[in-house]
């Protein structure tokens, strides 16, 4: 009844084009732009934006780097920790070396070495398929990892091998560190996610995402209609990597601010997984929805049994919280196979009819 | 199967039950102490029983005493799971809770204390890493927040070295020894490497490193290794969970004499010794405090909470090792809590108020002995400037059943450790542009 | 020049200098294997029958092994220990093809495989809130002292380990060879339609298969936990046997043999020797750049099943 498409023509290619076709669906966006945007800031507490909202927006962008090398062009990588990692590290040599840099260049920079390390571990893609690449991609994680570690140029020569990220601005106004206060790194990551977002929905509609597309769908055939796999598949790890490299410097720098490599381990690359997995493949909405299930779902049913009078028994607690976790997955699953983004697009479908279904 | 509208009615009801949850109940005069603990996860084994004596600790104190000077605790635990991503949601999460907020966090883990040192430095909360986290945070002029007393890994590296030396009839006997550090290949484990390479430069021993990736489930090329080819004189690790026990187990299957297997105070549990049986005997570790339930604290443990039914965890294991760590990390914490009511009045404290009572901490041979821990540590004491103390460790070993005290006291080599903690505190300052505070004893 | 010399040819001349240790390590390395090797076949049976990969397979070990040493500290005798673990093993079988597998029939492999993770954190929970998160001591009585033969240092435990591994992929062979479960095991592997349609249920071999995955991460869970001590980290050996799974194919039972053959020898000798000139912890990455190798020149795996490609 109120969300529908009657009555809405398009009356250029632009218009037809658009992102967003539906009146209603501008609407609800801007209305989620405007609670992340404004009312998030003002309303909800330091608790929130830095323990909840921060983990969740960098991880639904490294979902969304994941997304763009799996879910579009169907190669599946467990290298995700490793690239945040290099991301982190690579933010913080530049930053370290060069103190004036504006965090923006940094980020940039630092996804972009990143995209070039991608690279690197995405060429036995050309050769190998399907879940025998993960291999590849797990040499990435833990052989990344392991030099972060050990090489101590890396980390500035610190004794533990922690790098604990230093002030930097953005534009002129401290988005880091200590002085930044929690709201402006909140805002500051919420653009950086909210424009790749957008470049990302974009470069999937453009020719380059529809071959990665076409590789997914079936390598072989997309090489006969003229699709070269060598630039395609490089072409996803690279972007792939620049997305997962900004969330891991991110991760490092906004959220967290000290690291050491371990954080970025293979536990981190599974997590992002099922966030796709659980969210979608092959769809941008999907990496929030997932993000959401898998970081802040267990913090609720946390807070939820703890609330519930299970204090004394915090072993318990948890151990419940994973049970839960786990039938919750395969509960999700089998009510939609397809991702909880898939569950949102049936819910817009029954919506359109809605309250007249026949 | 669930029906999907029930599924969905109890996701929506789970959830619901969550943002309910977060608001707890007010009391007034009472001292908050969260607590950050890990029953579960890949080192579940070894926060569980430090977590009961924390938690024991803290019923003794307000089921006999009545709280501290009469202002009762309430202390709530929070399962960080060994995380950093957790440790810090649950920090958050707690810090504001009760009349005045969190009085200290015990992160009880090396990578969550780092990942805390700058929010809390912010909230002025202090944090309180007893013998873990960042070792130059004992600089309190540049760390005014960060506390690692009685002693952090590097003054336990010179202290394990002065052992070794009095083994082999003293520190000049060193030269030509061969030292090997078996260390797990993260942050914590890291720690001790610069101040050994220090000690090798001064005393001409030689040292071999030999990482371990986390976790630590497979050693053999190590131990291999260094069981057939280096063949040290002696074995030093830095370890922690399963990878301690595997090491043993190791170690003892390629023949190294477990007599001359050191491991640090986080690799000498009872957890760490039983899981490798009889492989494990005579293997030693450091430790600051005594083992076992034969202190007068232990009595009243028994007779206060054990006997009302208000034990966290099993009779019998009171006193293993690490739980008596929980029991020293809670005394140190009330000690500090008690110390600040003196400067600050008898009142619930901010965590500000706090840490000037870790500032001004003085735990007396007297205070212990009151406390009923005479001979189970040291005299502590700490300042503005100093947040370790300097703290002295002694060697136990492990007879198959029990952990017996081997050795005498060995106070750290002070004057090499703290031009390093001088050093690497100011390099840290640098860094983050602090300046560093004045304190008053200089 | 230097660099190249101290990471290719230093550490050959220290195994030509000393031909005896490199055995050693040769022959520790082998043994490694076959305990990974011990973790990869169940991974390898359900693959094999049912294409789906199966990420809880760690955690079944673990699953098993908790049961098993619960058992065992209640004062049963092993035997009896074991019939029950195994009993468990057969419910939980059950359980999850009833209400894991059956709803999913015919989705995509990266669904079924998200649902094997669902199952991996509902029984770390469940394991661990039954029996505790404490660290067990499993002693099932194999000596574990060292033997020296020609003064070659061979670990006994490691020995047990590749006697009790080998009988166990004798008995999983014959079982697929020479009984008719087995045959129709293999009939599903091979193709699920053409089995249906010869009247083959598939649902009774799925429940089959997770049974005999269900036994081999019993007998890993034990060999594991008599090593190591039952605890939480033992459902993180999956991670080791990883590679030696996707190097020897994902579908091939005599692959997981030699793939984790080939990964234990090579990170052993690549820690020992190279470990010193890469600085140290090198096995894990090692391991996975040696499956890759491998996996350029046969991408399939050495065992695996060719993948023919058509458009």
């Amino acid at each position: 009844m109120i969300y529908r498409e009657t009555g809405q023509f398009k009356t250029s290619y632009a218009a037809d084009q658009a992102i967003l076709r539906l009146r209603e669906d501008r609407i609800g966006l801007l209305v989620i732009l405007a609670i992340a945007y404004v009312v998030m800031p003002l309303v909800a507490s330091e608790y929130w934006l830095s323990t909840i909202m921060l983990p969740f927006l960098i991880y639904a962008l490294a979902a969304l780097g994941l997304n763009i090398l799996t879910g579009y062009a169907g190669q599946i990588s467990l290298g995700t920790g490793g690239f945040m990692a290099t991301g982190a590290f690579a933010a913080y040599k530049l930053a370290t070396a060069f103190p004036g840099l504006d965090f923006v260049v940094v980020l940039v920079l630092a996804g972009l070495i990143t995209a070039f390390v991608g690279i690197l571990f995405g060429l036995p893609s050309l050769r190998i398929k399907g879940f025998y690449l993960a291999v590849a991609t797990l040499a990435a994680q833990f052989f990344l990892l392991w030099l972060y570690n050990k090489i101590p140029w890396f980390t500035n020569y610190s004794a533990s091998g922690v790098i604990s990220a230093p002030t930097r601005t953005a534009f002129g106004i401290p988005v880091t560190g200590f002085e930044a206060s929690v709201t402006t790194k909140y805002l500051f990551v919420l653009v950086v996610v909210t424009l790749l977002s957008l470049a990302a929905k974009n470069m999937t509609r453009l020719e380059v995402g529809r071959s990665w597309m076409a590789i997914r769908d079936m390598d072989i055939a997309a090489e006969i209609i003229g699709i070269r796999p060598l630039t395609a598949k490089l072409s996803a790890f690279a972007v792939s990597s620049f997305y997962c490299g900004i969330a891991g410097a991110l991760w490092a720098f906004s959220y967290t601010g000290a690291v050491e490599a371990l954080a970025f381990d293979i536990g981190v690359s599974f997590r992002v997984l099922f966030m796709i997995i659980i969210g979608g493949l092959g769809t941008i909405l999907g990496n929030y929805l997932g993000a959401a299930f898998i970081v802040l779902l267990p913090i609720f049913l946390n807070n939820a049994l703890l609330g519930l009078g299970m204090q004394e028994a915090v072993a318990m607690a948890s151990h419940l919280e994973a049970m839960i976790m786990g039938a919750l997955i395969v509960f999700f699953l089998i009510v939609e196979p397809h991702g909880l983004a898939r569950l949102w697009q049936i819910l817009k479908e029954k919506l359109r009819k809605w309250p007249f279904p026949y | 199967m669930i029906d999907r509208r029930t599924g969905l009615a109890l996701m929506a009801g789970v959830v619901a039950a969550g943002l309910v949850a977060t608001a707890a109940p007010a009391q007034e005069n009472v001292q908050f102490i969260p607590s950050l603990v890990y029953r579960t996860g890949p080192y579940g084994p070894n926060g569980e029983p430090f977590a009961n004596g924390v938690a024991d600790y803290y019923n003794l104190i307000n089921e006999r005493d009545g709280g501290i000077n009469g202002i009762k605790i309430v202390f709530e635990e929070c399962d960080t799971q060994y995380n950093n991503d957790k440790g810090v949601e649950c920090y958050e999460r707690l810090k504001n809770k009760g009349p005045t907020g969190a009085a200290v966090f015990s992160p009880l883990s090396t990578g969550i204390t780092y990942a805390l040192i700058e929010r809390a430095t912010a909230d002025k909360i202090p944090i309180f890493s007893m013998g873990y986290g960042r070792s130059d945070a004992a600089y309190g002029k540049v760390f005014p927040y960060i506390f690692n007393p009685p002693a952090n890994y590097w003054s336990q590296a010179t202290s394990i070295i002065k052992y070794v030396a009095e083994q082999e009839g003293g520190l000049d006997k060193l030269k030509g020894k061969e030292i090997a550090l078996v260390y797990h290949d993260s942050a914590y484990g890291k720690e001790p490497i610069p101040t050994l390479q220090k000690l090798e430069q001064m005393y001409g021993f030689k040292l071999s490193l030999h990482p371990v990736a986390h976790p630590g489930l497979e050693q053999k090329a190590t131990w291999l290794k260094i069981g057939r080819r280096v063949r040290p004189d002696w074995v030093l690790m830095w370890g922690w969970g399963v990878m301690n026990s595997t090491a043993i187990k190791e170690a003892a299957a390629v023949g190294f004499p477990m007599e001359r297997f050191i491991g640090n105070w986080w690799s000498g549990s009872e957890n760490d010794v039983k899981p490798a049986g009889d492989a494990a005997v005579g293997y030693k570790s450091a430790n600051f405090h005594g083992a076992g339930a034969n202190w007068p604290v232990h009595q009243d443990i028994f007779k206060y909470v054990y006997d009302k039914g208000l034990g966290a965890g099993q009779r019998e294991r009171v006193g293993e090792v690490l739980y008596n760590r929980g029991v020293t990390n809670a005394m140190i914490v009330v000690e500090a809590i008690r110390t600040a009511q003196k400067i600050h009045g008898v009142r619930p404290l901010t965590g500000a108020e706090v840490r000037d009572g870790f500032e001004a901490l003085n735990i007396t041979e007297e205070r212990l002995k009151e406390l009923g821990m005479e001979g189970f540590m040291l005299p502590l004491k700490l300042s503005c400037a100093d947040h370790e103390g300097g703290g002295p460790v002694y060697i136990q070993q492990w007879d198959g059943q029990k952990w017996n005290k081997v050795s005498d006291w060995y106070y750290p080599m002070r004057d090499v450790v703290w031009p390093m903690i001088e050093e690497s505190a100011l390099k840290y300052a640098k860094e983050k542009g602090i300046t560093p505070r004045d304190c008053p004893q200089g | 020049m230097e660099i190249l010399d101290l990471v290719l040819l230093e550490p050959i001349r220290n195994i030509l200098d000393a031909p005896l240790f490199f055995l050693e390590v040769l022959i520790g390395g082998l043994m490694s294997g076959v305990m990974y090797a011990l973790v990869a076949l169940g991974f390898v049976l359900i693959f094999k029958a049912s294409g789906v990969f199966n990420f809880a397979q760690g955690s079944m070990v673990l699953f098993a092994a908790l049961f098993f040493v619960g058992f065992m500290d209640a004062g049963l005798p092993m035997w009896l220990a074991f019939l029950l673990t195994l009993a468990v093993m057969v419910v939980l079988a059950y359980a999850v093809e009833r209400m894991v597998l059956r709803p999913l029939v015919n989705q995509p492999a990266i669904t079924l495989f998200m649902a094997t993770i669902g199952i991996t954190f509902f029984l770390d929970g469940l394991g661990q809130a039954i029996w505790g998160s404490d660290v067990r001591r499993l002693d099932v009585g194999i000596p574990e002292d060292p033997i020296i033969i020609a003064d070659i240092f061979i670990n006994q435990f490691d020995l047990y380990a590749a006697v009790i591994c080998g009988t166990l992929v004798a008995a999983l062979a014959l079982f697929f060879q020479y009984t008719p479960t087995g045959r129709a095991l293999r009939a599903v592997a091979d193709d699920h339609q053409a089995a249906m349609s010869v009247g083959i249920p598939l649902s009774t071999v799925w429940t089959i298969v997770w049974i005999v995955a269900g036994i081999v991460g019993l007998v890993a869970g034990v060999m594991w936990g008599a090593k190591l001590g039952v605890q939480f980290n033992l459902s993180l050996i999956a991670l080791k046997a990883l590679p030696a799974l996707i190097l020897g194919g994902l579908t091939s039972v005599p692959g997981a043999i030699i793939g984790g053959l080939i990964i234990g020898a090579g990170e052993k000798v690549a820690e020992v020797f190279w470990g010193e000139v890469l600085g140290g912890a090198i096995e894990d990455w090692f391991a996975y750049v040696l499956a890759m190798v491998f996996l350029l020149i046969r991408p399939e795996g050495l065992f695996g099943e060719k993948i023919i490609e058509r458009v």
